[in-house]
Order: structure tokens, then sequence, then C-alpha cells
């Protein structure tokens, strides 16, 4: 029996308790370092994003001192006098932001309903990479290319062609008038939309995904036709992940720095024609921060930075919004 | 097994809704069916029973061409319905599964309200006013057994409701746009006994105007409900007979063994 010994009795020791309770408190310790530390990290984004916004308050500060709210609405932007006003950046950015999701957002849709629900399958995965693959060149490349080969193509073609037959039409024809020069808000907006497209597509795709195919199959089986079913079921079904999508390519396109800096024209102005060059809070940032000195310029560079955080924000809290406005369609669910 | 199974006893009125003939079907190069020959009879439900894989879900997902929306997935041999091969490419797949009606295993209650998920379907092929449409969506849910359960609330989200309130639900969605036929998928498998029977006698009310096929994994459910039971193993229609007399009396052993539990 010598077995028994190591085994033990089933009642345990006084001294197993004893290592039993140690254990105990070791476990105790650990978890609460764990706990600790990860809090922590968490912490430290919370930190980390006072901190850049006290900055840039603090930066801003005395550039709203002197110019007060006119600051926001004031179109003179010259750093030689000492003037500056954001509008002329803020519709900058609004305008070519605007007009990338209005390109962006269909043909996203498109692409992401094909892949989900119409393609065959062995052009989905090539497509589907294509796409992520499209979200992986870096700006400058979107940049060069936009100026280098777009634009020319763009003054050649396109414009003319846009001046022609839409730049008669009452209200909206005066967008596509003036010199066609390849570069202006228009080229800008465009060359966003084609770099928000992946991002756009390819969250879309993933929530289209997730719709349980026995939901699909519930609407095809009362003879729903597949935009019927992506109408009704599939959108529905997903609209946090559209919005949420659209959301993130719209942040994206409001802070696109390089891209736009090269085909936007750097003109501090706000023009009438789509086909003017104009200026938005990034590119005026990336084109000025080099040469800013003191005597305000720095400050009203920080100013537009703030300005251009809290559009951000506003849009992020507005896509919210919109969200629960949606699920009231829905109808309660108590 | 290349005659054509017909139930042993003909009942009052036989008249065949489905013909089934030489049925094969295939997952890529794996073939889910094999040569299935059966008739579904009017006004009769019809139970599907077997071990799961045995292909009595495939088979239902032929007679509306469900599968057709995954490639890869095809289907060979003939489903006369109405005098027409629901198979042909020329079928008008909408058509066919607004003539065919389906209500599957798990409640699939569409993220709409109750009112709109029974009138989703209606609208797809009727433009009706607000007075006919609240009709049809009155009856719909009647004929379901629920609309007392929810003609207070019909402006709330279908997800709102329990789940065999929800399964219910389905059914008066499907029942709605007055198909011909109903397929019904083990539709009380997600259900608690007492949810389950008040499908089960649904079953029996819907039967008076439709034509069933249900799928189940309990054999006492097939028992209960159905009019002719068919019993699949690995692709095959083992046994295709009435239902008291393929329980009491199975002509082959393979279905008596899985009908006494004695299987596999």
């Amino acid at each position: 029996m010598a077995g028994d010994k190591s085994r033990g009795s089933y009642v345990s020791t006084e001294e197993q308790q004893r290592q039993i309770a140690a254990r105990l408190v070791r476990q105790r310790i650990q978890d609460a370092v764990f706990r600790k530390t990860t809090l922590s990290f968490a912490l430290f984004v919370l930190l980390l994003l006072g901190a850049i916004i006290t900055s840039l308050v603090l930066g801003a500060y005395p550039i709203f001192e002197k110019f007060g709210f006119g600051f926001l609405t004031s179109r003179e932007w010259n750093p030689v006098t000492n003037t500056f006003g954001a509008a002329n950046a803020i519709y900058g950015t609004i305008v070519t932001s605007f007009i990338a999701l209005l390109i962006a957002f269909p043909v996203s849709f498109g692409i992401a309903i094909f892949l989900t629900e119409l393609c065959p399958i062995w052009l989905k995965r090539p497509l589907g990479t294509a796409v992520e693959l499209l979200a992986a060149i870096p700006s400058i490349i979107y940049g060069m290319w936009g100026l280098f080969v777009f634009a020319p193509l763009f003054a050649q073609y396109v414009q003319p062609f846009l001046t022609k037959y839409a730049g008669d039409i009452p209200l909206i024809g005066q967008l596509f008038q003036g010199a066609p020069m390849g570069i202006g808000m228009l080229s800008a907006g465009i060359i966003l939309a084609v770099m928000v497209i992946p991002f756009i597509a390819s969250v879309m795709r993933d929530v289209f995904e997730i719709v349980p195919p026995v939901l699909k199959e519930s609407a095809y089986g009362l003879g729903a036709t597949t935009w019927e079913v992506v109408r009704n079921i599939v959108l529905p079904y997903t609209k946090a992940g559209v919005v949420g999508g659209t959301m993130l390519g719209l942040g994206r396109a409001l802070g696109e720095t390089m891209a736009v800096t090269f085909v936007i024209g750097n003109t501090p102005k706000i023009a009438a024609s789509l086909f003017e060059p104009g200026a938005s809070i990034a590119s005026t940032i990336a084109n000025e921060f080099a040469e800013a000195g003191d005597g305000g310029h720095i400050s009203a560079l920080i100013a537009i930075g703030l300005v251009l955080f809290i559009i951000t924000f506003v849009v992020l809290a507005l896509a919210k919004l919109m969200l629960l406005q949606l699920s009231k369609g829905e109808g309660s669910r108590t | 097994m290349n005659a054509v199974l017909q139930p042993y006893e003909t009942p009052v009125t036989p008249t065949s809704k489905i013909s089934v003939r030489n049925l094969n079907f295939f997952y890529g190069s794996f073939q889910g069916l094999k040569n299935i020959n059966l008739e579904i009879l009017e006004r009769r439900v019809t139970a599907f029973i077997g071990p799961s894989g045995c292909g009595k879900s495939t088979l239902l997902r032929t007679l509306n061409r469900m599968y057709d929306l995954y490639p890869g997935q095809r289907a060979e041999g003939e489903i006369i319905m109405n005098g027409k091969n629901v198979l042909d490419k020329s079928q008008d797949l909408n058509l066919l599964r607004a003539k065919v009606g389906m209500v599957f295993q798990k409640p699939t209650p569409f993220p709409m309200s109750i009112y709109d998920n029974i009138a989703f379907g209606v609208k797809l092929y009727e433009s009706l006013s607000k007075a006919e449409m609240d009709e049809r969506v009155e009856w719909a849910l009647n004929k379901a057994a629920i609309w007392g359960e929810v003609k207070d609330k019909l402006k709330q989200s279908g997800l709102s409701l329990s789940g065999g309130q929800q399964q219910r639900l389905c059914i008066a969605r499907a029942v709605a746009v007055k198909p011909e036929v109903v397929l019904l998928d083990e539709p009380t498998s997600a259900l608690d006994p007492i949810s389950t029977a008040k499908v089960e006698e649904l079953l029996h009310e819907l039967k008076q105007d439709y034509t069933i096929a249900i799928v189940t994994h309990n054999m006492q459910q097939a028992a209960r409900v159905s009019d002719f039971t068919a019993y699949m193993y690995l692709g095959d229609l083992v046994e295709y007979g009435v239902t008291d007399e393929l329980f009491i009396k199975p002509k082959k052993k393979e279905t008596e063994d899985y009908i006494t539990g004695r299987f596999g």
C-alpha cells in the first residue's frame, strides 16, 4: 500500500488546506494585476484623447481670442497680413467629402450586393481581393495618379462633356462651368470617392454576409426578387453596419490630406463652379505648416485642425442619431 | 426503386398536386437525392421522415427550387406541378415561390413590424388598398391562430414575439400570399411542447385549403399530423404510404427499424 501515502485520504490535511489557501491568494493577486493592467491601457486611450483635445484648444485659443467666432465664417485667409478665416477650408472639406460620398455610396453598395448576392463563385475571391487591395494603396499614390493621370484626362474629356450637357441646367448648371483645368474641387471629390469606395464596399460586404441565409430564403420563398430581398431584408438587418461603413468612409474623406492636396488646387476660395480650385482643411495644413511663423499663423492652422476634429465628431454623432431614428421604423420591441 | 411509389390506399379525392419523377439532386459532386419518385396529393399533409442527412430537407428545397440560390447545387428529373415541370429553365422562380410557400426550422420574422411581416409578401404580387390589406393581414393571422395574441400590437416588431408566436407569424406570412402548397422544414424543432401543439393543430386547419409537405425529426409528430409519410434514407426514398399503415405495419424492414428506434 505505498500508493496510500501519496494519494492521501479523502479529508485534506492542514498542510493541503494551507496550500490551497496560498494558491487562492496568488490567483487573486494575478487577477487584480491583470485587471489593473488592462484598465490602465484603456485609460491611456482617454488620456491621449484628452491630451490631443487640450493641445488643440490651447493652440487654437489665440486665434479665437483675436477673431472670435468670426474666424469660422470669414473667407479671408492671408498669412502675410495675419488675417485668418476658416470658411474656405471648411467649405472645401465638406464639399469634397460630400461629392466623394455621393459617388462612393451607390458604387460601394453595388459592389457589396454583387459580391454577396449575385457574384458567381469563381469571381468572388478575385474581386473581393481586388477591393481589399484598392484599400491598401497609400494615399500619396492616389494623389500622384490623380494629378498626373486622372486630371489631364478629366480636363480633356470629362469636363468639356459636363459643361456641354450639364452646364445649362438651371441651378446645378453653374457647378459645371469654367475652365477645364483637371484639378479642382470636383477632381478632389472623385479621387476621394475612389479612395473610400474600397472601405465602404468591404464593410458593407462583411455586414451583408452576416445576414442569416434562412432569413433571405424566407423572403425569396415568398417570391421576392433579389432587389426586393436586399431592399426589405438585407438593408434593414444590416443598417448599423451600412451606416457605420459609410461613416468610416466619410471620416476618411474628411481627413484625407495627401491625395486631396495633389488635386484640389490649393487656392483658398469659394467658387460657384466645382471645376475651380479650392482648399480643404487638411490640404491647407499640409501646405502651410512648414512656413507657418508666429503671429497667429500656427494658431490658425491648429484652429482649423480643431474644426476638422469637431466636424468629424459631429458626423459620428449624427450617424448615431440616424441609427436610433432608423430602428424606430422597425417597430418597438417591447 | 424505379417504379413510382404510390400510396397503397387511395383516399376519396386523390388528386396529385406534385409529381416527382426520377429526381436526382447534386451538391457539387455529392448526390443528395437518388432517383426519387413520388406523388404529393392535394389538400393532404405529407410528412418526410428519416435520419439527418437522408435528403428530406433537400427534397423539400427542390420543390420551390430554393437550392437555385446556391451555385453548385443542381437537380435532374421532373417535378410536375399544375402540368408544368418546375425544374424547367423557363420556370419563373418568383412566381413558383409565390405559389409554394415555405416555413423554416427556426422562426425567421423579418426585421419589421408584425403587420409588415405579413404585408411584405402580399405587396410583392398584389396591390391592395389599405382596407383590403388590413383585412388580408387579419385573415392570415387568423389562419395561423395568432390573431388574438397580436391584434393589439401589429405595429410592434416581429422580433418582439416569443419563439412559438414568431413561428406562427411565419406561417401566417406564408399563408398570406395564398399559396397552393406550403412546405414546412422541421417547423417545431425549436419550439416548446405547447407551441408545437398549436402549430400541429394549425396544420389540420390549413390542409382544408392547402397541400402541405412537412419534414420532421419527430416521428410522433409525423404520425399525428400527416396523411401520408415518406421514409428516406441516404438519399433514397425507402417507403411511402398512408401514415397509419406505414407506422403500424411498415412494408420494409429498414422502415420498421427506424420507426421502432432500432435504427443504427
